[in-house]
């Protein structure tokens, strides 16, 4: 009788050193693992579901305020220090993991209307309605010293914003004119103008640092060269800019937040036509800001509730409200891009998680793992209608809800009546004017 | 604006020269040799000239220069020569002066320049220098396209991008700049400084200073050498230690143990020699060390080791020695250390405390042997039990007989409660043969559906046995009794053994008697009829229940063909009897025999009825062949899963109706699954360009049950990682590797660097004295 043994190569199954890990040997025939498209739906499936299940994006509310709060602003070193100025002149500088109110500042009398901290993060520059520029150590005062502004630039009109340079002590403020300052200087440096509105917003571009944006009520958007002392160029918009962000990693893009519900991303060389059209917001946009990755961003608006934004994409890829958050003021992505922020006018600062599913705290490597194949799967088969249909799926105010209807059969009409002017005028003779280009009325050089 | 102004001032000024030196040249020239003084004067004279070159001066000087007809007879005329004059001809003859060369220059660069246009207005000249200024702004802005894109198109982006370099400051620079405020401050400050510790360097004390400047160099090198030794030794010692660690033999151990034992007690002898209060102390450790075994259960075959031994213990002959160590280890710990009697005394105490402590399980094999025995007695019952339930088979049925018999006596009239219940019996007992039997898990299907199938044949059996009985009663009345009945009879058996009957299979038998009973009311024949599913599919072809449903269907199939085809005879049937219109009828039969001559060769109705059965062929699910290789049995090359399993395994599930099946001339395609439809991307979703590349995307499975590990990596790699609690900063030009455009390179702006030093100086300054 002829015996069958079973023989196996002791290098197939010993290590080379006990620090190795143990082979586990795996037959990755294919025969042998059916069924790998459905089985893979199916777990893509499970993992919107679970995505969905865990989508619990509030995290803690920081109340203390007496007003509305008007502004925020990020600590530029410190993640956990937030600081936020309201409508009743108060500055409060808050620290986030211990989710208290550190400090309270009455700043200015009236509103802050705008906050920005220095590049170093020892000292941050607040204006106000009394027409005040004033520059605020980040400490606490000392022992028996008084509250007091490091310095106070008394100006001639009301300043409605203020940005700082990112590299140098210099800091640009708005109001009827952009001026630019050096810190030690009570006169500005330079101020430029073009045209008479009073400017909303300023703000200066963190990679090419010697540029800037501004917004003013006269519709437009106009950019600045610091070097060269003079405007660059101007986009006049279907409505008023509330304000602008540049995009952190890409130097030439923005993005502008709209009085007519949506926002528009530009770059900067080409400003006649958006790059992209954001709409999902049912009222005004207020306040926007990038994530510091550059990929997305998040947008406040008066419709009670803030939207987050793909760069690349027109539709927004999440919403957050709450029933107590009336109108969001403002806005913040903070800077390890994992959390929002958000101030609005019911005096509360809300803090939010960035990835409403994503869960907190260091991970596991499987737990890591499972964690990015999971997400393989959602963009593998996003396409696929029931998992669609599961990922977009979100409760919303019946406010919103029926705001959203209403602007979708406003919409549908526009464009039915456009079509059918189209089809009943001699051909040519109705231009067809794509969604990009109908909300630029002009670009003036 | 500026420009053009100078250029007129700098025209008029050439020509002015050109006027003012072209008379006086002549006269230097002649009188050079009149000496300095002549010359100074002409030297003012010259400067008083250019002096007054601007207002009216000028004009009256340019009115000079000008040509006219009225001219002296010193100066040159062109008139009559016929030629124009040019201005080079008449600067020729002056030979060679430095001065006039550059006139000539002059003059010709003047000649060369247009009229200036006129200067533009603010708005134009702000926006010319927007312009310009946009235009160098977006060359610069435009390095960043490169990466931009790099960016878009990477596979991953960890943020934050560059290294960031950990700042830490020294602490004596954080120190230097605190000082003491609060007096609780000043006055902890102030207690530092007396003990002399180091505040702003805290290395070393004055202290420790001042003794390491003590030691000289000898001293330090033998201490650093016996600190060597010692280390050494130290090591040599681990490394012993871990070494005897590692040794697994319990031999070595144990002779260990009992060195160290040994030891101990000698030592303690000596001890108490030497010095007998210590000694004391150390039997009171002892003491104390009996006392916690006491009260403890650690050696008394309580734990979950012993537990486990005790179980072996029965078979294995070591595990008992193990117990029987352990017991005696107990015994050892728990002895007393006093007098020899009364260790005696207590060690026949504890032997049967032993005996005590020892499960029963451990001694039974032995008492087994010995004789009866209460304790023994009991676990035997457990043990018997068993074979109790054996034999009960063979018991059984005796008392069911005389109960029979009982029954019979008392009711001769329910001969089926009888049956019944004797059937039920014989029923559970067979279940309880099978719980035996159950050994090899892997048939329990197979005798499941054996022992069913004897149930039914036995059902049959019965129910037979019942028409002959009442044959006169109506038989689905009967059936319906019977159940009844059953359900009635059944808790009597079950309380017998309550733990062997299933409900799931008496259900199932109950259901198959009713429709046992159903059947008898259909057709009384046809009594023999397998239930089995497995066998009824293999029997399909000879089984008789689904003849008449082929039968139907074929009826169907020869319907509608009859539809179809006999249409047109009806329809000529009913022309048929209008005979009054002979003539007519000829020409359309003839008409009729045309067109059947015309589509002789080609038989449409009955080509369409074929398409249409290879459609309904085409659309019936096909049998998929489920099995998988290397499951239940082995796999591999040249090895096939058993016919059994594939037989199990091929399933074709039953669709629902075609749509058309009641329609005999219309096919509706049946392609598209509404149920899938649902699971189904209905439009090519956007990066995509082909329906193929979407296809090949979502075949390619990603996860690690299809991939490798390093694929399984390398495929779900996150497109943006971030780490958590890192501060992620906007890009700079020098991260990837540009020059950072700097406030130089367009700048306008007055900026005074100086100025703003010595402003950082005085602030610095101010700084660091408040």
């Amino acid at each position: 009788m002829k015996v069958k043994m079973l023989s196996r190569n002791p290098d197939n199954y010993v290590r080379d050193t006990k620090l190795d890990l143990q082979r586990v040997p795996r037959n990755y025939d294919p025969t042998l693992h059916p069924f790998e498209v459905p089985r893979e739906y199916v777990r893509a499936l499970n993992a919107t579901k679970l995505e969905r299940v865990f989508a619990k994006p509030f995290l803690a509310s920081l109340d203390g305020h007496r007003d509305g709060v008007n502004c925020l602003a990020k600590h530029p070193k410190n993640l956990a220090t937030v600081l936020s100025g309201a409508c009743d002149g108060e500055v409060r500088i808050w620290n986030l993991t211990q989710r208290n109110c550190i400090r309270t500042i009455q700043a200015h009398e009236g509103f802050v209307r705008g906050i920005c901290t220095r590049f170093c993060g020892t000292s941050f520059f607040t204006v106000g309605d009394d027409k005040t520029v004033k520059q605020w150590k980040m400490d606490g005062p000392g022992y028996g010293e008084e509250e007091e502004p490091l310095h106070t630039i008394l100006g001639k009109t009301v300043y409605t914003g203020i940005d700082h340079h990112w590299k140098e002590a210099v800091f640009a403020t708005c109001g009827q004119q952009v001026d630019i300052w050096d810190e030690q200087r009570t006169n500005p440096i330079c101020s430029m103008t073009w045209g008479f509105d009073s400017i909303s917003s300023v703000k200066f571009n963190p990679v090419e640092t010697f540029l800037l944006g501004s917004c003013a009520s006269d519709r437009n958007i106009v950019l600045y060269d610091m070097r060269q002392a003079t405007p660059l160029k101007k986009v006049i918009l279907d409505m008023r800019t509330n304000t602008i962000c540049w995009n952190p990693m890409e130097a030439f893009i923005f993005t502008a937040a709209n009085e007519d519900y949506n926002l528009y991303t530009f770059d900067m060389r080409a400003l006649d036509t958006p790059v992209m059209v954001h709409m999902d917001h049912v009222s005004a946009v207020l306040d926007v800001d990038y994530s510091p990755t550059g990929k997305e961003f998040v947008s406040a608006s008066f419709d009670k509730s803030i939207r987050i934004f793909p760069v690349d994409k027109s539709r927004s890829r999440e919403v957050y409200h709450t029933k107590r958050m009336q109108h969001v003021i403002c806005v913040k992505w903070t800077s390890d891009s994992k959390y929002i922020m958000c101030g609005s006018d019911e005096m509360n600062i809300r803090l939010w998680k960035a990835n409403a599913s994503e869960k907190l705290g260091v991970l596991t490597s499987r737990e890591k793992a499972a964690k990015d194949y999971n997400q393989k799967l959602k963009e593998k088969f996003q396409h696929y209608p029931h998992i669609k249909r599961i990922a977009r799926h979100r409760h919303l105010p019946k406010s919103i809800y029926s705001q959203i209807q209403e602007q979708r059969i406003m919409k549908e009409a526009r464009r039915r009546k456009e079509v059918n002017r189209i089809k009943h005028s001699k051909p040519g003779s109705v231009p067809i004017v794509s969604e990009k280009k109908k909300h630029v009325v002009a670009v003036v050089k | 604006m500026n420009v053009n102004r100078v250029a007129e001032s700098l025209l008029a000024l050439s020509q002015q020269e050109e006027l003012v030196d072209l008379p006086k040249n002549c006269p230097l020239s002649e009188n050079e040799d009149e000496g300095d003084s002549d010359g100074e004067r002409k030297h003012q004279k010259l400067l008083e000239a250019i002096s007054s070159l601007d207002g009216k001066n000028r004009q009256k000087l340019a009115e000079r220069s000008e040509a006219s007809l009225k001219v002296s007879e010193f100066n040159v005329s062109s008139e009559g020569s016929g030629e124009k004059l040019v201005l080079a001809d008449l600067l020729e003859p002056v030979k060679t002066s430095s001065t006039l060369a550059t006139v000539k220059k002059q003059l010709n660069r003047v000649k060369s320049k247009k009229v200036v246009e006129l200067p533009l207005n603010k708005e134009k000249i702000e926006q010319i220098h927007r312009e310009v200024a946009f235009g160098k702004t977006s060359q610069v802005l435009s390095k960043w396209d490169p990466i931009v894109l790099k960016n878009q198109q990477a596979e991953q982006l960890a943020f934050p991008l560059g290294k960031e370099q950990p700042a830490i400051a020294a602490i004596e620079h954080a120190l230097s700049g605190w000082k003491a405020r609060t007096p609780l401050e000043q006055e902890i400050f102030n207690l530092l400084h007396k003990n002399k510790q180091p505040v702003t360097d805290p290395l070393l004390t004055p202290m420790e200073k001042a003794s390491l400047r003590a030691m000289s160099l000898e001293e330090a090198k033998m201490h650093r050498a016996e600190l060597q030794r010692a280390r050494a030794l130290q090591s040599y010692y681990e490394a012993k230690a871990r070494r005897e660690k590692k040794i697994k033999s319990k031999k070595y151990h144990k002779v260990m143990k009992k060195g160290k034992a040994r030891k101990a007690s000698k030592e303690l002898e000596q001890l108490q020699k030497v010095n007998p209060t210590v000694a004391l102390e150390e039997l009171e450790k002892f003491e104390n060390a009996r006392m916690m075994e006491r009260m403890s259960l650690k050696h008394q075959n309580s734990g979950k080791w012993a537990k486990s031994k005790a179980i072996m213990a029965k078979y294995d002959l070591e595990a008992r020695q193990a117990m029987q160590e352990q017991l005696a280890k107990n015994k050892e710990l728990t002895q007393k250390l006093q007098v020899a009697s009364e260790i005696e005394e207590e060690e026949g105490g504890t032997e049967e405390v032993e005996e005590l402590l020892v499960p029963h399980v451990v001694n039974e094999v032995q008492m087994n042997v010995d004789g009866p025995n209460p304790w023994m007695l009991r676990s035997c019952t457990s043990d018997t039990r068993e074979p109790a339930t054996q034999e009960d088979p063979e018991q059984l049925p005796e008392p069911a007989t005389h109960e029979v018999s009982e029954s019979e006596g008392e009711r001769p009239v329910a001969e089926e409660e009888i049956l019944l219940r004797d059937f039920e019996e014989r029923r559970s007992l067979r279940k309880r043969s099978e719980l035996n039997q159950d050994a090899e898990p892997a048939g329990i299907q197979e005798t499941k559906d054996s022992s069913s199938q004897e149930v039914l044949s036995e059902l049959r059996a019965l129910s037979q046995k019942l028409k002959e009985n009442h044959q006169s009663r109506k038989q689905k009345a009967s059936s319906e009794g019977t159940v009844s009945q059953v359900q009635r009879e059944e808790p009597a058996p079950e309380e017998e053994a309550p733990l062997l009957l299933q409900r799931p299979e008496r259900v199932q038998t109950l259901e198959e008697l009713e429709e046992l009973g159903k059947e008898d009311c259909f057709q009384n024949k046809e009594l023999p009829r397998p239930v089995l599913e497995g066998q009824q599919s293999e029997r399909t072809p000879n089984n008789r229940p689904d003849a008449p449903e082929e039968k139907k269907e074929k009826e169907q199939l020869i319907d509608v063909q009859n539809l179809l085809t006999t249409q047109s005879p009806s329809v000529r049937s009913l022309a048929v009897p209008t005979t009054i219109e002979e003539l007519e009828d000829e020409e359309e039969r003839d008409q009729r025999q045309m067109i059947k001559e015309a589509f002789a060769g080609d038989d449409v109705i009955r080509n369409f009825l074929k398409e249409k059965r290879e459609a309904v062929e085409a659309s019936k699910p096909k049998d998929v062949d489920l099995t998988l290789p290397g499951w239940g049995d082995w796999g591999g090359v040249g090895l096939k899963p058993s016919t059994k399993k594939r037989c199990q395994f091929l399933k074709a599930p039953e669709g629902p109706p075609r749509k058309d099946k009641n329609l005999p001339n219309v096919i509706i395609s049946e392609k598209r699954n509404i149920h899938a439809a649902a699971h189904q991307v209905q439009v090519l979703p956007y990066p995509f360009t082909h329906h193929r590349q979407f296809e090949r995307t979502i075949q390619t499975p990603v996860g690690s049950t299809w991939n490798t590990q390093r694929a399984f990596q390398k495929l779900t790699t996150p497109k943006v990682v971030t780490k958590p609690g890192h501060i992620i900063k906007p890009i700079k030009a020098e991260d990837v590797g540009y020059r950072s455009s700097s406030r130089s390179e367009l700048s306008v702006i007055q900026w005074n660097p100086k100025r703003i030093t010595t402003r950082h100086n005085k602030e610095l300054k101010k700084n660091s004295v408040g």
